[in-house]
């Protein structure tokens, strides 16, 4: 942890030190004591707001109970896992949801890398305005980049339509929101537009990370700039890669705005977290609700395993250590 | 870094000062609210600022027995709802008045959210009310809400349309007539074809125009409401929904009632069923510049188109009626500012300057409301015939599913989709099915 911050002599010394107990040091572990410490409050503040909702989710699952109706509240085990597994909404829903992920995941980080590199190689006099320029749509509240994206693809108030009547399918009629591939489409759009910004800034941490001597050694060698990008830069970003693939998948996959201000889930759009507001917030079913919940949490858990195993990255290794 | 002795208790009480202080300021900021004992908060649905006046008269009125002030609850009924049902659940002291849509009072009523309305003012508050406006603050046998404003979508046309089609509106249309006449005139019918409350609304009115009803028989148990989805008159509801579908227009499955007016205005569309607001609307954007006066100059309106032909349609009955918070520490004085928030005055300010007629049905004899609603009489009648749509404590589940099922009106089949939305309903609400 802060042992990166000592000089390379130092940094090897605890390890041969004679006073190891447990192989452990007194001195790693009085740094590790002052790290509980520095991070402890945190650590608290995280559990309160994050496991304790969590575990209360989970206990709220197993019964049938209606925010209206709190006297007929009653235990039910793990019949609301079975309702929803059992149904087709989920499916539909899971799918959907794998599928704005997928694209827009996918898409963002080939435009997102394009983007790191155009602020890493852009004049140092413009790249603050690059960067700006670039940074602008994240910086933008989702529920109005949805609105702003409705809107122009809306067939009373949008420019979409008139603006693209040259491109084969869209007319002056094309009801974008009519349809359920046309409508996961604009989500979709609406969602790169925005998050795109985020993956290029994590990845733009990754390119500086990327020694200097290394590609220098790649040109000496006569590598083609294609080369360097696959053989060099790449691999060398590749935690910064994963860092930025993993937060935007748990991010996208966890997608409820753009849906809801767009389609209100019409067509066949709806997402995992549309149906846990649609049971939790509008149904009032708090036991059901809570059970989609659940598993939508333990999707997104699963989704950040398999990313730490299919990457075969330490998220450690990013410290330095 | 070697702590001075004495420095970490000093800094820890230096924190523990600072967090009292915070605590204390976030405390006084939550009270500064119901600290006064006679402010009552209305939470209101957003309109044109009708209910913020009325709340500003009645406050006057009052001599400072009270005073009134407004809070916007969202636009869309639905989350008007949500927000206020979670702020209940939680027994929000804060809501003393609030503005609620009909379909969602018994709910409201059976939770035990709403204030019992005392015996006096349920007589004063329901005498010379339109019928639909009191069944719609009605729940279990008794007025549970006041009726303030009472809703009912009427159908608008272009006179010019109608005539071209041969159409004589001053006797009973049907919804099949319209569709023949949209179709030769190569024009629209405005509906609400939207995934959205107003969906329901459509629904209902058809099934009713059939002389049918969504809920037949409402039971305290949810999976033992009959519904009345699987009977003839919701196929002939399907039937019309499924011959207005293909003249709705290119975005017909998104279409809600701005959306239609918008189609209405422009020329999209030559027949509309929609509430009233959208002649004051009209007279705005011709004053404003935004609409041709010869526009609203060829507006026709007539009753609710019938489901079926020689059976009376039930128009839709929408509105707004006040209840007052359970968990209210004003419950008196907020019966006494609702009573004044209905008076016969106040109902025709907000007629005349809102569009959003009265509940009571003395209002639409005045003049000045006859002078800016030529409607009045017609609205008047409809409500007297109008539908509410089915009162039950599961209304949001109801709903939520027959928008499920019934969206888009083009996949819409006689036979088939009331027999799905009713296998959807009654799963849903014996807990086996996600909505």
């Amino acid at each position: 942890m802060s042992t990166t911050t000592l000089p390379p002599g130092e940094k090897t010394d605890p390890r041969s030190a004679p006073e190891r107990k447990n192989g452990v040091s007194d001195r790693a572990r009085s740094e590790r004591k002052l790290g509980w410490l520095l991070a402890g409050p945190a650590f608290v503040v995280m559990l309160a707001v994050t496991a304790y909702p969590i575990l209360q989710a989970v206990y709220e699952s197993l019964f049938s109970y209606r925010l209206t109706d709190p006297a007929n509240r009653s235990f039910n085990g793990l019949n609301n896992y079975w309702v929803i597994l059992s149904d087709p909404i989920w499916w539909q829903a899971i799918w959907v949801t794998v599928f704005i992920t997928v694209v827009t995941v996918a898409v963002e980080l080939v435009l997102g890398f394009g983007l790191a590199m155009v602020m890493a190689k852009a004049l140092s006099s413009i790249r603050p305005v690059v960067r700006a320029a670039i940074l602008i749509p994240y910086a933008v509240i989702t529920v109005v980049s949805a609105f702003a994206w409705q809107f122009a693809f809306d067939i009373n108030t949008g420019f979409v339509n008139s603006w693209f009547a040259w491109i084969p399918g869209v007319t002056e009629n094309t009801d974008w929101f009519g349809d359920r591939w046309q409508s996961l489409l604009v989500i979709c759009l609406a969602e790169i537009w925005k998050t795109t910004p985020f993956i290029s800034l994590l990845l733009l941490a990754g390119l500086a990370q990327v020694p200097e001597v290394l590609q220098e050694a790649a040109k000496v060698d006569g590598a083609t700039w294609w080369q360097r990008l696959w053989r060099v830069t790449i691999p060398n970003m590749k935690a910064a890669i994963m860092v930025a693939l993993l937060f935007r998948s748990l991010d996208a996959f966890r997608v409820f705005d753009s849906i809801f201000i767009m389609t209100g889930g019409a067509n066949g759009t709806e997402s995992v977290s549309f149906l846990a507001y649609r049971q939790t917030i509008a149904r009032l079913e708090i036991g059901l609700g809570s059970a989609v919940s659940v598993l939508l949490f333990l999707v997104v858990v699963l989704i950040a395993f398999s990313f730490i195993k299919a990457f075969k990255v330490d998220l450690a290794s990013t410290r330095g250590e | 870094m070697p702590n001075a002795p004495g420095e970490k208790s000093r800094k820890g009480r230096a924190a523990g000062a600072a967090a009292s202080l915070v605590a204390v300021a976030v405390l006084a900021a939550c009270g500064s609210d119901s600290g006064d004992d006679t402010t009552l908060t209305w939470y209101t649905n957003p309109d044109s600022g009708g209910q913020a006046e009325i709340a500003a008269r009645c406050t006057e009125a009052a001599g400072g027995a009270y005073t009134i002030e407004t809070a916007q609850l969202p636009r869309e009924s639905s989350q008007q709802r949500e927000q206020l049902i979670r702020r209940l659940a939680a027994e929000d002291d804060s809501i003393d008045l609030m503005s609620l849509d009909p379909p969602y009072i018994p709910e409201f009523a059976e939770a035990g959210f709403l204030a019992p309305v005392p015996e006096d003012v349920a007589e004063r508050v329901t005498e010379g009310v339109v019928q639909s406006a009191v069944e719609g603050s009605t729940w279990d046998d008794e007025l549970v809400a006041v009726p303030f404003w009472a809703n009912t979508q009427l159908l608008w046309y272009k006179q010019s349309a109608a005539e071209a089609a041969g159409l004589d509106m001053e006797e009973p249309v049907t919804w099949e007539q319209l569709a023949a006449a949209a179709e030769e005139q190569g024009t629209q019918i405005a509906a609400q074809g939207i995934r959205a409350e107003a969906l329901t609304v459509w629904v209902n009115a058809l099934i009713e125009g059939a002389g049918g009803s969504i809920i037949e028989e409402t039971a305290e148990a949810p999976e033992d409401i009959e519904l009345g989805l699987r009977s003839d008159a919701a196929v002939e509801a399907a039937r019309v929904m499924e011959s207005v579908a293909p003249v709705g227009g290119p975005a017909f499955s998104t279409a809600g009632e701005d959306a239609n007016v918008t189609d209405f205005e422009e020329g999209d569309a030559a027949f509309m069923v929609n509430w009233p607001f959208v002649w004051p609307r009209a007279l705005g954007a011709v004053e404003a510049g935004t609409l041709e006066p010869s526009v609203p100059e060829d507006y026709g309106w007539a009753r609710y188109p019938r489901t079926v032909e020689g059976e009376e349609s039930r128009p839709p009955y929408g509105g707004i009626n006040i209840g007052v918070g359970a968990f209210s520490q004003n419950t008196d004085l907020a019966y006494e500012a609702a009573e004044c928030i209905v008076s016969e005055e106040n109902q025709t300010y907000y007629f005349v300057t809102n569009g959003n007629p009265a509940a009571l049905a003395s209002v639409y004899d005045d003049p000045e409301v006859l002078e800016v609603f030529p409607q009045a009489p017609l609205i008047r009648e409809s409500l007297e015939a109008a539908a509410p749509r089915p009162q039950t404590v599961y209304y949001s589940e109801v709903s939520g599913a027959l928008q499920r099922v019934y969206h888009p009106a083009s996949s819409v089949q006689p036979g088939v989709t009331g027999e799905q939305a009713a296998e959807l309903i009654q799963a849903v609400l014996a807990g086996e099915e996600l909505l």
